[in-house]
């Protein structure tokens, strides 16, 4: 059994539909598509948050400000 | 597909639609180049990243649920009637006809050419807030306009069976508001709620001119935006269609190319009144800007922008002096609502693609009044008020108001504006400092081989 449905070519063309795998199992592919989207958002957030941060405690004093603003 | 001249059309019609896709990525990579070359050497690269990661995040998402909200909302839902899911169904992403289908050839070009506009409009409000956004803040805007408030617009008011076209008379061929005019608004609501730049309004509040680090890339991001705005046209159209496929009052049987909303033009017309159009951007450009290179590239974008929405009828001579006015008035607002409302608009977006947008759609009310807005009867036709009262909506309803409430949401979350002393240091100050040291070390190697 092919994981298409689609065995052999000996077919009429207008008697197939859909030619991807695992067909039936769409809800469950979109449903994980979202977890990793909104998933994603929160792992940027956060890493975004902790990179401004660690910045800031490393380099946020006057000092090194104006060094940097002399070099731009 | 029965018959041979079907299967042609068919098959025309997906190769054409696939063809405007690769041409409409410039216009990303146009947005890319102009985006990094306004802001300042320190913050390029974050510049780049949240440009680019828009398209992944946009192109889920509108896989997810954009794509649904456009056949689902033509009716509003609850103006002219519910939500259509008879037509949404075959649109959800757990359809069978969103994946590899023999039976359906056309879904899945046509959603991508949706997409590709989705993307436009997010990186139009991208420009506007450099330098200053978080990323991650960015995305989720670029996710509420990309994959919701456009495509709601689309459903109301490019789609042969929207009800702002049914009731209003509303036409927007090639998406003056639909695309720009909702963009710029969305960016307008964002900008004031995150504010300008550090150091961009002196004390007095006058404002002080950040200039593009490089205007060589700014100027050919605008030129490469003008390539990719041919794949933005043209797919704005249906190729090929007879009078029984669009099953209106059109008698005969000639067949011919139709805007979105299945009224007859050609692919003549549109590439003459886009050229005009941009022509007649160019020209007031350069004159109202005493021929600054920035506003005059952006000056062939509004112009172009402006005409978009009666293109597809519009007399070339039409297209190029709507196309001048508009860029006139566009400059004019960018420095007067700047001045006036201290918004720091970094790329002139709200002006070029707002602005412009929302005059183009009053303009196209005067002179295509009374024209049929639809093959369909019992449609409004074109009428000046129609076309205002569907400008607010675009500016004003689906764009600042979303793009404003968003904003003021992530504020509160201390998620939108970047901390101020990383704004000084720079967005890719840890990614500088590591190149310098990298720098450094291979030249002590270097030294010591000597």
């Amino acid at each position: 059994m092919a994981t298409t449905g689609i065995e052999s070519w000996a077919v009429d063309l207008k008697d197939i539909g859909a030619i991807y795998p695992f067909q039936g199992a769409e809800g469950l592919f979109v449903l994980a598509g979202v977890v990793l989207w909104l998933g994603w958002h929160f792992i940027q957030i956060r890493a975004e948050n902790e990179e401004y941060d660690g910045i800031i405690s490393r380099h946020g004093d006057d000092a090194s400000i104006n060094e940097a603003l002399e070099g731009e | 597909m029965e018959g041979n001249l079907n299967a042609l059309t068919t098959v025309f019609t997906e190769f054409y639609y696939w063809a405007t896709i690769p041409l409409m990525f410039f216009i990303h990579i146009g947005f890319c180049m102009y985006e990094v070359g306004a802001s300042r050497r320190r913050n390029h690269l974050h510049t780049l990243m949240k440009n680019t990661m828009l398209i992944p995040l946009v192109t889920i998402t509108f896989f997810f649920f954009g794509w649904w909200l456009y056949w689902a909302m033509p009716n509003g839902p609850f103006i002219t009637g519910g939500l259509d899911t008879a037509a949404a169904e075959a649109n959800t992403a757990w359809s069978e006809t969103m994946g590899p289908n023999t039976g359906d050839r056309i879904t899945g070009v046509f959603w991508a050419a949706f997409l590709l506009f989705s993307w436009t409009a997010a990186s139009i409000v991208s420009g506007s807030v450099i330098e200053r956004i978080k990323s991650g803040a960015f995305w989720v805007l670029a996710v509420v306009i990309g994959s919701v408030a456009w495509i709601i617009d689309a459903a109301w008011g490019w789609h042969y069976g929207g009800w702002m076209v049914q009731l209003l008379g509303y036409h927007d061929a090639y998406a003056s508001g639909v695309i720009h005019a909702i963009a710029g608004g969305f960016a307008l609501g964002v900008l004031v709620v995150l504010g300008p730049r550090l150091g961009k309004f002196a004390k007095d509040g006058s404002p002080r001119d950040i200039t593009p680090h490089n205007p060589w890339l700014v100027c050919l991001g605008l030129f490469m935006i003008y390539a990719g705005f041919w794949g933005f046209y043209v797919a704005c159209n249906v190729p090929i269609i007879d009078p029984g496929g669009i099953g209106g009052q059109i008698t005969g049987d000639t067949w011919t190319a139709t805007t979105i909303y299945l009224t007859p033009t050609t692919l003549g017309a549109i590439t003459v009144n886009f050229l005009m159009s941009l022509s007649g951007g160019l020209l007031v450009g350069y004159l109202a800007s005493k021929g600054n290179p920035f506003w005059t590239y952006s000056g062939g974008l509004a112009g172009i922008i402006t005409a978009s929405a009666g293109n597809d009828l519009y007399h070339p001579i039409h297209a190029m002096i709507i196309g001048g006015l508009g860029t006139y008035c566009a400059y004019k607002l960018h420095y007067w609502v700047e001045q006036k409302f201290k918004i720091d608009d970094a790329v002139g977006a709200v002006a070029v693609h707002g602005y412009a947008g929302f005059i183009g759609l009053v303009i196209c009310g005067f002179v295509l009044w009374g024209h049929p807005s639809s093959p369909y009867e019992g449609f409004a036709t074109i009428n000046p008020l129609g076309q205002f009262v569907g400008a607010i909506i675009m500016f004003f309803v689906l764009g600042f108001v979303p793009g404003w409430i968003v904003a003021k949401i992530l504020a509160a979350m201390n998620l939108l504006r970047i901390p101020r002393q990383v704004e000084l240091l720079g967005l890719d100050f840890a990614s500088n400092r590591e190149e310098q040291a990298a720098a450094a070390d291979v030249r002590a190697t270097e030294k010591a081989a000597v």
